[in-house]
């Protein structure tokens, strides 16, 4: 009882050390509102606007529907060169795909030959080039189908392959970008909130002064926890419902209220984090280099920037421990797939499990820390 | 010229006059109205209780706080100009409050002195002479390599001296120098001033000082209480005007009547007698051969001693003689090398929660929550304390009352002056009502008005509530009231008697004799080696001002470089940290979609079926997970994510595609992550045509002509497409952001936090060379970084450099200049290092992860991100690194990235000078 009521009154001083500082505050606000919805209109990594440099050496009709079929929103309106100025272009980055339709084309089409195009693509821009290639070669194959027979469709193949994208049906960087953004910024502020606090209470000597009164490492960690882990939790909250359902427009499939209970046990394991590595560091610059060493993995091998399963083996077994894992998993799984309470408990399990072994981890090294 | 036509004027006009000034913070008035003429060439006290605005007016006269309301002149020149500041910044000295507050703590004596000496353009042979004076003077001579930080506290208030004196000023401004000096070492201190102003008669000295007994020593008085003047004059006309006979009588006879009784403090507390009646119980505290031992120093070396109940025991000793140590391991913060401690009877049990409740401690430095108000902390003490919570309204005014607390209740602590600080603290510490209080000079820096409030209360709580009282102080008469004293020196105690005891012992007439002689007796003070003089008449050797030094601005890179040195962890985590990101992130981020898991509802079962299912399972991008069987279980194992892909073929199917019928096969795409399934849909298709041309091809034994047109890919620059060959170059511009943006912004924020900026308002030094002066350490420690990180490419990824190396370092030279500066215009806004790591990481983080071209180029940004895109520095590195790793580009081929990349630099400098001030508030 009196072990709460303590936990309860050093959380609601370290609620107004947050409130004190306003320039902090004012960063959070811009990290969960700014910050996810610049995120959540950029678009994300499907194909959008990529940039491509025709050499049409045919210039004939068909040449023409070809180099127009390239359009909007995946292309932009393709640039016509001469073939002394891909080299430079694609050196100097402007163009991502140059295409060379060469002379003869139509009349070899139109005679029934087969008609060869040269696709140069800057692989140094790994997402846009693959998946460009193959949007281009399926809409000129179309187009030279249609020029051939008007109407025909593109498939020529007695078996017809019907895809149906589930669940995102056009695919919609929007819906994408900004929830992850979102998780990122969850895990960054919680860790940087609580551990920023610790090391804030070293160097003002405030943790000595409590180590004389009636009060436990435990209760010291778990005010830190449950306090900053509130304001993330409300700062989340806003994000969530204004800016991702309201501005963003982003139809959320699944429980908001799921979601945010997945938050709270995450923000569990990451405020555990914060604490870890405030006990660790000794002064704030050292906790700086420390956050980024540990939010850079956490963030981009998470599975939220680019896709878990083509990470090595290795690298997806280590990051089986971090909780943003787990939280980037059930996120997706519940917000874009509406998945409920039966599909998500193992990654809430998980994200528990792990938050239970941070945070004792934590409090053992805190506890010893103090103990010198 | 300003000199000269300065030097009459002063005669008449004084050192300064302030004219109407008025100063403010936020609501509260710190000064109000104040006209002033300050006489030149003497010694000037402030004298007054804490809070009225003493530090304050100091501040203003030297510069270091923004002139609000009035006219003030300083050495004939007008303050508000910032010409004139600048003009007279060499003229004027200033040492803050605190104990070494513009010192630098990691740097050594010598490393503080040069620095100053190369602010203030000192060369040559009169700079080492002056230095040797100095220090010679100070006897500081023979630590000379010790850190600042690690001096003792008269000793540091030496060598502040040193630095403010290191340029000859004729204007010496000290706030409060003596606070927190034990009386040996103030005594010397004030000894050395008196030398300098003897040998040097024209400057003028400006202190501020909350000890009535020093101000007896000053030529020229000015009494202040609540932001206005009461009375001016030399010591002897305060006391002639209001018939008194000490100047602390004076004082209060000065202030108006309803302040006096306050002030005063109720008149001098006598210490009555203790009562006898609990020597028999067990004594409250007792510590045997209490020793400790921090690596080969000892702090503390074999302390004894026992205090009964209700006893006030004093604690007397020089600065860094181990009192606060004693005092931590009593209270269990340090843990003893030998011996052991007992409170109330029983061995002492640090974790014991019980104990505590019974201990109130009060640390030397101000451990409370600054953010917190006055109320909001004593509430939180007492709860923490679990008073019951009807009694918390009662206890708190109850000290509000007797502390003197009530005017500054909402006031936040970290703005309260240092006496009222200390007078929280004391509040603190009793809170609870504890049996037993270990107060670590709670009187430092405490008007003597306040202080005989708080001995009265002291002494009621000794003498009436049986209170145990262990008391470190630095004031003599606070001795000649406790029990019993120990003396201490050098971790060991002299002498443990009475007071009366030991001033006869020490056959001397008052404790302070007796103090002084027994300490005389061990510490002799160093003998000066030179000719005695302090600081040479001449300062022609000091160049004047120049628009922008070189020297000043080599100086805080060097003293910045040196601190950044000397913390080898930063050193270590940043070197190891990006050396490991790079392979966390080169291995760990690729853009190839493999193994994605599928599953099929073969509604069908037929060989055709089965061929197919084959044909995906085989490819490299699939794996097969177990069938489906139903629809219901498709939806379910898509919704779960377990299947990226599900494949159903109708009944039928097989018997179709024999028969030649049209048919069909139906696809589901996980879209939730639109990369993913756009590849996956882009894998599939292709797996799609390619297995019935090779169906075709088996069957008929000819490859059917699907499409008149072939495209034929070329990929360029990578053709392997291996993922590491684009990531590698990628993750070296995003290492080179976070790191130097971050340590760069915290590198001025701690100034701000730590108060080594004064530094910047006060003495010559510009904006722009301060900013550059800290930005160059930084700017080579990236560099080193940078070095590492492409030797880790080449060596470890075996990702060779195609291009120019010398291009892409000096790319990256132009790049980590602009990565810092981002960091320093950061460290404008933000006043606390958490704010400043907080917006360092959210600022910087999504733009270069997102939109500076790392996964998906510029090019394809649309509106707000486009521009960020477009104006993120990164981008243009990135483009570079790319260049020069990959498509072996050289510096003409990427001159516009370059040229962007320079733009950033005049920019973020001009931001960041327009931002940082060159006063504070």
């Amino acid at each position: 009882m009196e072990s709460l009521e303590t936990i309860w009154n050093l959380g609601v001083k370290e609620l107004r050390s947050v409130w004190h500082d306003k320039v902090l505050l004012i960063f959070v606000l811009l990290a969960f509102t700014l910050i996810v919805y610049t995120a959540g209109s950029a678009g994300s990594m499907e194909l959008h606007n990529a940039p491509v440099a025709v050499v049409d050496e045919d210039q004939t009709v068909l040449s023409g529907r070809v180099i127009n079929s390239l359009q909007q929103p995946w292309f932009l309106k393709p640039d016509l060169v001469s073939l002394s100025q891909i080299d430079e272009m694609l050196d100097q980055g402007t163009h991502t795909f140059a295409l060379v339709i060469p002379e003869g084309f139509e009349r070899d089409v139109r005679s029934g030959k087969v008609s060869s195009l040269q696709l140069d693509i800057d692989a140094t821009r790994m997402t846009q080039a693959f998946i460009g290639a193959s949007y281009i070669e399926q809409i000129i194959t179309t187009e030279v189908a249609e020029y051939l027979e008007t109407g025909s469709s593109a498939s020529t193949l007695q078996v017809e392959l019907i895809t149906r994208v589930s669940f995102n049906p056009n695919l919609e960087g929007t819906w994408f970008g900004g929830v992850m953004e979102l998780i990122t910024e969850i895990t960054l502020i919680s860790i940087i909130l609580t551990g920023a606090a610790l090391i804030r209470e070293r160097e003002h000597g405030t943790v000595e002064h409590l180590m004389v009164m009636p009060v436990r490492p435990f209760e010291i960690m778990a005010a830190k926890v449950w306090a900053n882990g509130l304001v993330v939790m409300l700062a989340a909250t806003l994000s969530i419902t204004l800016v991702i359902q309201e501005f963003l427009g982003v139809p959320v499939r699944g429980s908001v209220l799921l979601f945010l209970t997945g938050a709270l046990i995450h923000l569990f394991s990451t405020t555990a984090i914060g604490i870890l590595i405030g006990t660790v560091a000794r002064t704030m610059p050292q906790f700086g280099l420390l956050l980024i060493l540990t939010i850079l993995p956490l963030q981009l091998l998470s599975g939220g920037i680019t896709p878990r399963e083509s990470m090595p083996e290795l690298v997806q077994n280590i990051m089986l421990v971090a909780p943003t894992t787990h939280f980037v998993s059930m996120a997706q799984a519940i917000l874009y797939r509406g998945a409920g309470l039966d599909v998500v408990w193992p990654q809430m399990l998980a994200l528990a499990a792990i938050g239970t072994v941070v945070f004792s981890a934590s409090l053992a090294l805190f506890r010893r820390h103090l103990a010198v | 010229m300003a000199e000269m036509q300065n030097t009459g004027l002063e005669a008449e006009a004084g050192v300064a006059r302030l004219e109407a000034l008025s100063h403010f913070y936020g609501a509260r008035v710190a000064l109000q109205d104040i006209n002033l003429k300050v006489p030149a060439g003497c010694m000037v006290g402030l004298i007054g209780p804490d809070g009225v605005g003493k530090s304050t007016l100091l501040g203003l006269v030297a510069g270091a706080r923004k002139l609000q309301q009035g006219k003030l002149q300083v050495l004939g020149g007008d303050m508000a100009s910032s010409r004139f500041r600048k003009e007279v910044s060499p003229r004027i000295a200033y040492m803050p409050q605190g104990l070494g507050g513009n010192l630098y703590h990691t740097l050594t004596v010598d490393e503080n002195i040069g620095f100053f000496a190369d602010l203030f353009g000192l060369t040559g042979k009169a700079r080492t002479e002056q230095v040797d004076r100095l220090l010679d003077a100070t006897g500081l001579l023979d630590f000379r390599d010790r850190p600042a930080g690690k001096l003792s506290g008269g000793m540091k208030q030496k060598l502040g001296l040193c630095c403010a004196l290191i340029h000859n000023p004729e204007l010496l401004i000290l706030d409060e120098p003596t606070t927190g000096v034990d009386p040996l070492s103030r005594q010397r201190f004030w000894d050395l001033i008196d030398t300098i102003r003897r040998q040097q008669p024209s400057m003028s000295v400006l202190v501020a000082t909350a000890y009535m007994e020093e101000a007896e020593r000053y030529d020229w008085l000015v009494a202040m209480d609540a932001g206005s003047i009461l009375a001016t004059g030399s010591p002897a006309e305060l006391k002639q005007k209001t018939g008194t006979e000490t100047l602390d009588d004076a004082f209060i006879a000065l202030l108006p009547e309803d302040r006096q009784e306050f002030v005063s403090g109720g008149g001098e507390v006598t210490s009555s007698t203790k009562g006898d009646a609990s020597w028999d119980d067990a004594p409250a505290i007792e510590a045997h051969n209490l020793t400790l031992r921090f690596g080969d120093f000892t702090a503390v070396k074999n302390v004894s001693f026992t205090i009964p109940k209700g006893e006030i025991f004093g604690f007397l000793g020089s600065n860094g003689c181990g009192k606060t140590t004693t005092m931590k391991m009593l209270t269990g913060l340090l843990t003893p090398s030998e011996g052991e401690v007992s409170l109330f009877g029983s061995p002492l049990d640090a974790r014991d929660l019980a104990t505590r409740q019974r201990v109130g401690y009060m640390s030397q430095s101000f451990s409370l929550y600054s953010e917190l108000t006055v109320r909001q902390n004593l509430k939180l003490h007492a709860r923490l304390f679990h008073l019951p919570a009807e009694a918390i309204e009662a206890r708190v005014s109850e000290l509000t009352e007797q502390f003197g607390l009530a005017e500054v209740m909402e006031q936040f602590a970290g703005d309260l002056p240092l006496g009222v600080r200390q007078r929280l603290s004391l509040a603190v510490a009793v809170v609870h009502s504890p049996e037993v209080l270990i107060l670590d000079e709670p009187t430092s820096g405490v008007d003597p008005g306040a202080r005989n409030r708080f001995w009265a209360l002291l002494l009621k709580l000794s003498r009436e509530d049986g209170v145990t009282i262990f008391i470190s102080t630095h004031f003599m008469n606070e001795g000649e009231r406790c029990d019993r004293i120990s003396l201490m020196h050098a971790g060991e105690v002299l002498a443990c008697d009475t007071p009366a005891a030991l001033v006869r012992d020490a056959e001397a007439d008052s404790l302070e004799a007796a103090f002084m002689k027994t300490l005389e007796a061990v510490d002799k003070e160093p003998q000066s080696r030179g000719d005695g003089k302090v600081i040479s008449a001449d300062n022609s050797s000091a160049k004047r001002d120049s628009a922008f030094s070189p020297r000043r601005l080599l100086a805080y890179a060097r003293r910045e470089s040196r601190e950044l040195l000397r913390d080898p962890i930063r050193m270590a985590f940043a070197f190891i940290g990006s050396a490991l990101l790079m392979m966390i992130l080169g291995y760990g981020i690729t853009l190839d979609v493999e193994d994605l898991s599928f599953a099929v509802l073969d509604q069908d079962q037929s060989p055709e079926s089965q061929d197919y299912i084959t044909a995906v399972s085989g490819s490299r991008y699939f794996v097969e997970q177990p069938p489906i069987s139903t629809m219901v279980e498709l939806e379910q194992r898509m919704v779960s994510g377990e299947l990226s892909l599900a494949l159903s073929f109708p009944p039928g199917f097989g018997k179709d595609l024999k028969s030649g019928r049209p048919t069909e096969i139906a696809v589901w795409i996980d879209g939730a992550m639109p990369f993913r399934g756009e590849t996956i849909l882009g894998y599939i298709q292709g797996l799609h045509l390619s297995y019935f041309e090779d169906l075709i091809l088996r069957t008929y034994g000819t490859a059917p002509t699907l499409s008149l047109v072939s495209i034929k890919t070329r990929y360029r620059y990578n053709q392997e497409f291996r993922s590491l060959d684009a990531m590698v170059p990628a993750v070296i511009p995003i290492l080179l952001i976070f790191i130097p943006a971050i340590l760069m912004a915290l590198g001025i924020v701690r100034e701000k936090e730590l108060g080594s900026i004064t530094n910047l308002y006060v003495t010559p030094v510009t904006r722009l060379e301060f900013l550059l002066g800290k930005q160059l350490p930084y700017i080579g420690f990236s560099m080193v970084s940078y070095a590492s990180l492409v030797l880790l490419a080449i060596f470890l990824f075996d990702v060779p450099i195609k291009g120019s190396l010398l291009t892409l370092t000096v790319s990256a030279l132009l790049f980590v200049t602009v990565t810092t500066g981002l960091g320093q215009v950061i460290s404008a806004f933000a006043s606390t290092q958490i704010a400043a790591l907080a917006a360092t990481a959210i600022i910087t983080i999504l733009p270069t992860v997102q939109f500076s071209g790392l996964t998906e180029p510029v090019s394809a940004l649309e509106g707000f991100t486009a521009i960020i895109g477009e104006f993120w520095p990164a981008t243009w590195f990135l483009e570079i690194s790319r260049g020069v790793f990959t498509k072996g580009l050289t510096f003409g081929d990427l001159q516009h990235a370059f040229l962007i990349l320079a733009a950033f630099i005049p920019v973020l400098t001009f931001l960041s000078v327009v931002l940082l001030r060159k006063q504070g508030r």
